[in-house]
């Protein structure tokens, strides 16, 4: 197990990359402490994927160094570099048994029969695959090959760090509750480090201590689950994270105050507001909204039922605001008046969040 | 339009792939298709499709026997989850095809394939090949050469499962709006019971070959009519619990005993399954009546606003799904709450009794 450290990393498919754009990433510095669980979260074309092969040793960088440990492996091949990986699809021998696949990294890597069974034995019970050890891995489902390509990741001991790239994409929802879960136990019982790469926010938050969010090749914010929804730097991680994402409504400060349609609106931050700023935006979760006496004039316009919540939607001042109403209280109709949690309400200027250093 | 399905079946071989299947479509109606992989989602589609013929059972469009009516004649337009274009074909003539084939007039192909561009936002992206696309742009000129047709039937398979998550929420968004409008039956299979919910409309509830339950989507999900349409249709999954009413009582976990709840207080004294959701348990108290029991903990899940926590009792495992951060380290044991005013009670065969 390893620290992993990367710095000024900059990547270009182009020979001669001049221009910014020429850069699938741009320049980005990240470190994971050993042991860690971490996701890489953002939409396709993010570079995220570009950021993986980096890091298992599959390209080199245009520009920057990767370390593990502290020592310099930019250079260094996939096979130095001594990562497991799991794909979103299964890599599994099918005429072999659930043993043989599990045994098959440390059979390769000429480890004694004797020191093998015990090794496998431990990663098939964390994985419920006890029963089915000696049965051959064709006639399973794709939920069950799916377990023996984690168990295939975990079973070194030796690794620098096990890397997941989309791995739960093919599996049914109800075992992705099941699979997902699964994956942060076993991190917690190994404390391996673990890299979770994808693009749905709901895996990465749930796994990961740590979500290095992307965009457009660039860190968007690096944090806890909770300090991306609580406090996103960019109207884009607020716009990510979240099912609905955050409301952002534009916005006016005049004399201390911020204005959303004319209404005053508290926000953390206003008083860090100063005439420099431009494009000011207030941004607030579904979350943090509720129906109230007194407040913003809205109209209701769609109710969407979410199960345990509805979503509601409303229109104001040509604004869409969103809120959250748990699935026993009542929803009005028509026009209502909606209150925001100050502590969860901040100020935007050009996207970034005011007062946020960077 | 009105479709419907009489007593319909497809085998192959030894094979039940559909067991005996009625339904009824209503005009103008969207209805979705909830299922795990494999239940029979796309078998019944491509049934309806005329794609595969049914082994027995008969087919009906407006009222009019269609079982032995070839595909092309059915006027049905599909959508499925691996998006399908002609690579060599920009999308203005991706999203055409269909009428060319059909042999309309240019101008009236220019006036459908603009609509349909415009409503998929795919306007600026007319002239380019579908490698010039992303995944998302790629599904929407398929979607878009579906609509371009006036359809009596349009069947969607998934059509969003290869998305990114973000897309995926926009599009959930947009697809019933744009079929609002449209004077056809509208289809869609999923296997996420959000999908299904958040599309509200009609819900078929899929396993195994077999329809458990067709009706109103927001109905399906409270009030199933059996344990397996309740975890058909339950994310996560559905905590259950062989248990014994007695008097206002529940008896459950060998010795633990519950208020009943106003879920089973007219039930009659015995032995049921009870059925809980995960968001009706909480590390802390929430609702009138309450039942507690402890556990330990095996994970805790913890996203921006809300804590997931597996913890085993009596051998099986509990999820609740709460409000807060409630992070617990694994094996401390915890005490969990119950909200048993939202209980399902099923009896000895899985029918919901109360």
């Amino acid at each position: 197990m390893a620290k992993i450290s990367i710095e000024n990393l900059r990547h270009s498919y182009i020979s001669e990359p001049s221009r910014d754009e020429d850069y699938v990433l741009k320049k980005l510095s990240i470190d994971w402490q050993d042991g860690g669980a971490y996701a890489l979260l953002g939409p396709s074309g993010c570079g995220k994927t570009t950021l993986l092969n980096i890091i298992s040793g599959l390209l080199v960088p245009s520009d920057g160094t990767i370390k593990f440990d502290g020592k310099d492996v930019t250079r260094a091949s996939p096979e130095e570099r001594n990562i497991a990986q799991v794909f979103q699809f299964p890599v599994i021998y099918d005429t072999m048994t659930v043993y043989d696949n599990l045994a098959f990294p440390l059979r390769n890597r000429g480890l004694a029969e004797s020191k093998i069974d015990p090794r496998v034995k431990e990663i098939a019970a964390m994985l419920d695959l006890t029963a089915t050890l000696h049965n051959r891995a064709s006639g399973l489902t794709a939920d069950g090959k799916q377990k023996i390509s984690l168990g295939r990741g975990l079973v070194r001991s030796d690794v620098s760090a096990i890397m997941f790239d989309e791995p739960l994409t093919v599996i049914d929802p109800h075992l992705k509750w099941q699979l997902r879960s699964k994956l942060k136990e076993l991190h917690q019982r190994t404390k391996r480090t673990m890299i979770y790469v994808t693009h749905d926010q709901t895996e990465a938050l749930t796994f990961a201590d740590q979500v290095v969010l992307m965009n457009n090749g660039e860190i968007v914010q690096q944090g806890t689950p909770v300090e991306l929804f609580e406090k996103p730097h960019h109207t884009f991680v607020g716009h990510f994270i979240g099912s609905p994402g955050m409301n952002i409504l534009p916005c006016e400060v005049k004399g201390g105050k911020a204005f959303f349609a004319g209404q005053i609106v508290d926000a953390e931050n206003t008083k860090q507001v100063t005439s420099s700023h431009s494009k000011l935006e207030i941004g607030v979760r579904p979350e943090f909204v509720t129906f109230a006496k007194n407040g913003i004039e809205a109209d209701v316009v769609k109710v969407s039922d979410a199960g345990r919540f509805r979503i509601v939607e409303t229109h104001a001042d040509g604004s869409s605001i969103k809120l959250l109403v748990p699935e026993n209280e009542s929803v009005p109709t028509g026009k209502v008046k909606l209150a925001f949690d100050k502590s969860h309400t901040q100020i935007y200027a050009n996207d970034w969040l005011v007062g946020q250093a960077r | 339009m009105s479709l419907e399905l009489k007593n319909l079946t497809k085998r192959d071989g030894a094979n039940t792939l559909i067991y005996d299947t009625s339904l009824l479509f209503e005009p103008r109606s969207f209805n979705v298709l909830l299922g795990t992989t494999l239940a029979g989602k796309t078998t019944l589609m491509q049934l309806i499709a005329g794609i595969q013929k049914p082994t027995s059972g008969q087919i009906f469009f407006r009222g009019a026997d269609a079982t032995k009516t070839s595909v092309q004649k059915r006027n049905v337009s599909m959508v499925y989850q691996q998006f399908i274009n002609y690579p060599n074909y920009n999308v203005y003539d991706n999203i055409a095809s269909p009428l060319r084939v059909a042999g309309m007039d240019s101008k009236e192909i220019e006036r459908r394939v603009g609509m349909a561009a415009e409503l998929l936002r795919l306007g600026p992206m007319l002239k380019r090949k579908p490698s010039e696309l992303s995944g998302g742009q790629q599904q929407r000129t398929a979607i878009a050469r579906a609509l371009v047709k006036d359809s009596d039937l349009i069947l969607l398979d998934e059509p969003l499962a290869n998305l990114d998550y973000k897309l995926r929420e926009e599009l959930r968004d947009e697809l019933p709006k744009i079929f609002a409008d449209r004077d056809a039956i509208v289809v869609y299979a999923t296997t996420e019971p959000s999908e299904a919910l958040l599309f509200g409309g009609n819900t078929a509830t899929m396993h195994e070959g077999r329809i458990t339950q067709f009706g109103p989507t927001s109905t399906s999900y409270r009030r199933p009519q059996d344990l397996i349409t309740a975890q058909v249709f339950s994310e996560p999954p559905m905590n259950t619990a062989k248990i014994e009413k007695r008097g206002s009582d529940i008896h459950i976990f060998d010795n633990k005993k519950w208020p009943v709840g106003a879920a089973g207080k007219n039930l009659r004294d015995g032995h049921y399954t009870i059925g809980i959701r995960p968001h009706n348990i909480a590390p802390f108290k929430n609702g009138k009546t309450i039942g507690s029991f402890r556990a330990s903990v095996i994970v805790t899940e913890i996203s921006g606003s809300e804590s997931v926590i597996h913890a085993q009792v009596n051998g099986q495992t509990w999820i609740s799904q709460s409000h807060g951060i409630h992070a617990m380290p694994i094996g401390s044991n915890t005490e969990l709450f119950v909200d048993l005013d939202q209980s399902l009670f099923f009896d000895e065969k899985g029918r919901l009794v109360s």
